[in-house]
């Protein structure tokens, strides 16, 4: 399959090598192991591998046929149809990463516009080309934050309202590395605001880490923590949601030295978890430290204007083991699909959806707060996502939404033992005030017992 | 490629001009012609800061390279080329006078004779091309 | 003049696209958090449409030509892996769904896990790693952890051969590693003798690409994995180079405890000018329990009537997570949907018709071109582009010329051990009439570069933009657009 050669064409191939079949290729291969039998199935056609693959993607429920309140980390937004036709176009699609500049305008000038977005949504100064989320894109601002103060501060401290699975990576890639990761252990107050971080910044703290929207969806102005964090020289990462940047202030002006964010809002689709994009911001004084590729604008010998990737020395193939970070891709395809996105969309576009977000998921917490048994963890504001009080376990909830097509929303419990019976729901344009009606409807049925 | 006499060289470079116990510490021109258009220099030690031989002082990069300066001696940093960050291209057409990278006070002269003199250092060049 | 900037084409009122006014009642928005400027560009839909497409004629791709890029495994990535990666049962679930509505999703990664298993010969795998460089990073962690689950804390020392992509190091550095690099042998193997030496009870592990970045599969493999394990280390295989290896001999069967596959390499997921990639892990059965959570597994098993139930499992050792959710789910579609349509023969006839190409290849320019380390290369090999009689030409400006002839260039200087390397990969998907028409413009050039040598420190001549000055890149560092930045 795919392999062009014709007998005639094997044939002279072998002979203008000087051997006689293509056994005699791999002698240097032991002969005890040489060519194994793979036990998988029998090859397919095109005609039979789709319509299999249509069998196995029909064993799911989509969202496209449940009505989809979750989110805790990845959101069903509406994709523009121009996304898709510009990414399946083979040019962007099936070439490599841009190192000969001369081949690869398309590619770099895409980054240098995806860079400029994200520079303009965060109001941070400078932008990589991406990382491969926003778990590995915190993980990462840690290694930054850490080589900033060339080891001599360690101390990391974790809101406990940073999405799980982030704080997870990052303790995971942190397993080698002498830092100290504090601030989300089991007795946070996970009521408190960001200001109770303020208390564990000291002197050998180089990094404190916030999410905005926060994981419980609740939004706060970080800028007394940004300035607390500076007042003792240690730096201030702010992860975001990047839909909620079209209609919230920028971390860029409450202080941030790094944002990063998973940018799957901006017209990823769900992909049940994958590829996403990994959004890495910060200030100019720090972009020697930022790991990741970077596209720079500069002009070619004919004194055409033209873009190349830059700062290419801070990179494992150049710097090897000094490297700050071993990542050699970005998430070249999807950063393009989301620069499309934030380009139709626009400043208007991206806040028209945000405005959607919030005033719809304030709706559903309004009508479910008046159900009995039911109430509103936090009295903090929120975007498009908020944390529910339930009268029974979330997950028989969750088996009751489903058997009504609906996805209910995020058990807590999962995550933080203390939150038994805590329901995280997300709201976004997708959801119609009807769904939002049998949301309440159904969750009614329960509140009667 | 030029070797001044006077100076004194590392395996990995540097050069080290004497003035008394003080010795002020930068890059070979090989080393420049190496590394080519160099685009950033930074100094990562500062006056008063004690350095080990061996230690890294400084780093260097061009489009296509990156190299750490190391502490050809050890001792205590007298002072720091605070242009070299604005400027970082005099590497390349002055290593011997407007880049040199930090003055540091010798613990121990005695360390000089694990250095080598420029015919040394000129033979390890060939030797490595 | 080249294609504008979108900030330098958009007219304020513009927008692409609109959505519907709110069927809710309006909230009173945030008092104090709601921002007072988004300055990103305002613009028809035909604008962006246009804009891009003229961008798309800006790159080079392999729907476009020949891209012998070395290290890279530029080979054709079907058009149906992007039907099936877009089937909405895929691409509109979400991660954290109830496994019994994603029972397609788990099967797919269920069998793919043991497709990998059975095609690397490893006991576990996972999928949850992001790219390659991802893949060795969880793979050197679960060595790390495996030393520390049996109180073996004093090994802390990776050992890298000279010729390794500069991700070994770099991944090893941040697994808290110490790096020890070993010289190649005059037949570009490990060199045994240097091994020995190393081989001590710091040991943690090895990193080895094999075939290596020569294209050279290690002559004493046995005995290198033999002496790493005598000492008590691991042994990671980089696998980057799988391409060659297919249905040829497993990894793990001559004793690699730990291996990442790259589906973007030899499993035709597309490159997407940079990413995203994905880097399964496959593990020896000593090591499963280390594998990063969750990977899928059976909760319930199936019988005649009913199929089992798949779900997540958490390994009793995990090094943790390495990232959200399961992987790159989109990207392990698309790999299955590949080794679907090829099966044990199939695979077998890619890594055949790969190292056939490359020998082919090699024949017909070596003459010509100096080959550093004269063996059978399996997938890709690696030649000099300079020539002591024209010594001014450098393997980057053959790199250019080559893109005068409507070619994409090999990789150039890597491995750092050959002097001006070109290190080509032509890939199975190639055909004879392709590679005989690269081969002239080798041959070509390296005529030009003895007779006419400016031709080449001038190209390329006929690509959109000339020679690019990096310098000033590197030194002005204009990152963004100009209405983009931050000017409080």
């Amino acid at each position: 399959m795919f392999i062009p050669h014709t007998d005639a064409d094997r044939a002279a191939m072998l002979r203008t090598v000087g051997i006689e079949k293509l056994e005699d290729l791999f002698v240097d291969v032991p002969e005890k192991y040489r060519f194994p039998t793979l036990d998988l199935p029998p090859a397919l056609t095109e005609m039979e591998v789709t319509a299999e693959l249509q069998e196995i993607a029909d064993a799911n429920e989509s969202v496209h046929e449940l009505a989809c309140f979750l989110g805790a980390g990845a959101y069903n937004h509406y994709i523009p149809a121009a996304v898709d036709a510009i990414i399946r176009r083979g040019e962007f699609l099936t070439a490599y990463t841009p190192y000969q500049p001369e081949l690869s305008q398309g590619t770099l000038q895409a980054i240098f516009e995806y860079q400029s977005n994200v520079v303009a949504l965060t109001g941070m100064e400078v932008c990589n080309a991406s990382h491969y989320d926003g778990a590995t894109a915190v993980a990462e601002a840690v290694n930054m934050a850490y080589a900033n103060f060339r080891g001599k501060r360690i101390r990391i401290i974790l809101s406990p309202a940073l999405n799980p699975q982030y704080r997870q990576t990052v303790r995971t890639y942190a397993e080698g590395s002498p830092v100290v990761l504090l601030g989300d252990g089991p007795d946070a107050d996970l009521h408190a605001d960001p200001n109770s971080l303020i208390p564990l910044i000291d002197a050998d703290t180089a990094l404190v880490v916030v999410q905005y929207p926060d994981f419980f969806g609740r939004i706060y102005d970080y800028t007394n923590l940004a300035e607390s964090a500076h007042a003792l020289g240690a730096l201030l990462a702010i992860s975001v949601n990047p839909i909620a940047l079209g209609l919230l202030k920028a971390p860029g002006f409450m202080g941030a030295d790094i944002v990063t964010g998973e940018g799957q809002p901006l017209g990823i689709p769900l992909s049940f978890g994958g590829p996403y994009l990994g959004l890495f911001a910060t200030r100019k004084e720090y972009v020697r430290k930022m790991a990741g590729r970077l596209t720079g604008e500069t002009v070619d010998n004919r004194g055409q204007r033209a873009y190349v990737l830059t700062l290419t020395a801070r990179e494992q193939h150049i710097r090897r083991e000094k490297a700050t970070s071993n990542i050699c891709t970005n998430q070249g395809l999807i950063a393009l699909a989301s620069t499309v996105y934030m380009s139709l969309l626009g400043k208007n576009g991206l806040r028209q959806v945000a405005e959607l977000c919030f005033h719809k998921a304030h709706y559903a917490a309004t009508e479910i707060a008046k159900l009995s048994g039911y109430s509103l963890w936090s009295p903090a504001t929120f975007f498009n996502e908020f944390v529910v009080q339930t009268p029974v376990p979330v997950s028989e909830i969750n088996d009751l939404l489903l058997d009504h097509d609906i996805l209910g929303g995020y058990d807590l419990s999962q995550d933080y033992p203390d939150l038994d019976r805590h329901m995280l729901i997300a709201v976004t344009e997708m959801n119609s005030r009807e769904h939002i009606d049998q949301l309440v409807e159904v969750l009614t049925e329960v509140s009667n017992g | 490629m030029n070797i001044p006499s006077e100076l004194k060289y590392t395996e990995s470079n540097e050069w080290i001009n004497m003035d008394g116990k003080t010795g002020t510490v930068g890059i070979s021109d090989y080393a420049q012609n190496q590394l080519s258009d160099i685009v950033f220099a930074e100094v990562i030690v500062s006056e008063g800061d004690s350095v080990k031989k061996g230690d890294t002082i400084a780093t260097v990069e061009s489009v296509k390279a990156a190299a750490d300066v190391y502490s050809p001696v050890s001792g205590k940093v007298l002072s720091v080329n605070e242009s070299l960050a604005g400027a970082p291209e005099v590497i390349n057409s002055d290593p011997y006078g407007g880049a040199w990278i930090v003055k540091i006070e010798l613990d121990n002269s005695a360390e000089l004779d694990t250095l080598l003199d420029a015919p040394a250092y000129e033979k390890l060049i060939q030797e490595g091309q | 003049m080249g294609e504008p900037q979108l900030c330098e084409i958009s007219v304020a009122g513009r927008q692409g696209i609109t959505f519907p006014m709110p069927d809710v009642p309006f909230t009173a928005l945030p008092d104090g958090l709601v921002r007072e400027d988004l300055p990103l560009p305002e613009l028809s839909e035909l604008d962006v449409i246009r804009h891009y497409t003229r961008l798309s004629h800006l790159n080079y791709s392999i729907d476009t030509g020949y891209y012998p890029l070395g290290s890279c495994t530029m080979k054709y990535n079907p058009k149906v892996n992007e039907e099936t990666a877009r089937y909405p049962g895929f691409a509109f679930t979400h991660p954290l769904q109830p496994v019994e509505t994603v029972q397609g999703n788990l099967a797919l990664m269920y069998t793919l896990q043991e497709w990998l298993k059975e095609i690397g010969g490893f006991a576990g795998v996972t999928l949850q790693p992001a790219a390659g460089a991802h893949g060795e990073l969880t793979g050197v962690l679960i060595i790390r952890a495996y030393h520390r689950s049996r109180d073996d804390i004093k090994r802390d020392k990776i050992l890298i051969p000279d010729s390794a992509h500069g991700t070994n190091p770099a991944t090893s550095a941040m697994s808290g590693m110490r790096i020890v690099e070993l010289k190649s042998d005059s037949r570009g193997n490990v060199d045994l003798d240097v091994l020995r030496q190393e081989c001590d009870e710091t040991l943690a592990g090895l990193m080895l690409t094999n075939p290596n970045t020569l294209g050279l599969f290690d002559e004493h493999v046995e005995e290198v994995i033999r002496l790493v394990h005598a000492a008590g280390g691991m042994v990671y295989g980089d696998g980057a180079n799988l391409n060659a290896l297919l249905g040829i001999v497993r990894p793990g069967d001559i004793g690699f405890d730990v291996m990442h596959f790259n589906l973007h390499k030899t499993f035709s997921t597309p490159h997407g000018g940079g990413g995203p990639g994905s880097g399964p892990v496959g593990v020896a059965a000593h090591l499963i329990e280390f594998l990063p959570a969750p990977i899928v597994g059976i909760l319930e098993h199936g019988d005649d009537y009913l199929p089992p139930l798949y779900g997540f499992i958490t390994p009793s050792k995990s090094i943790g997570r390495m990232k959200s959710f399961h992987g790159h789910f989109g990207m392990l579609v698309r790999a299955y949907t590949y080794i679907s349509m090829h099966g044990d023969a199939g695979l077998r006839a890619i890594a055949e018709h790969a190292v056939l190409n490359a020998n082919y290849l090699l024949a017909l320019i070596k003459g010509t071109y100096h080959l550093p380390y004269d063996r059978t290369c399996m997938h890709e090999f690696v030649v000099e582009g300079q020539w002591p009689d024209a010594p001014e030409v450098h393997a980057l400006d053959i790199s250019k010329r080559l893109m005068d002839y409507d070619f994409h260039p090999p990789t150039n200087y890597f491995p750092l051990i050959v002097h001006e390397a070109l290190m080509v990969e032509p890939t199975e998907s190639e055909s004879k009439e392709t590679l005989d028409a690269f081969a002239a413009a080798l041959l070509k050039i390296a005529d030009e570069a003895h007779h006419e040598p400016s031709l080449l420190k001038e190209a390329p001549h006929n690509t959109p933009v000339g020679r690019l000055d990096e310098v000033k890149a590197a030194k002005e560092l204009v990152l963004c657009c100009g209405v983009a930045t931050l000017d409080k």
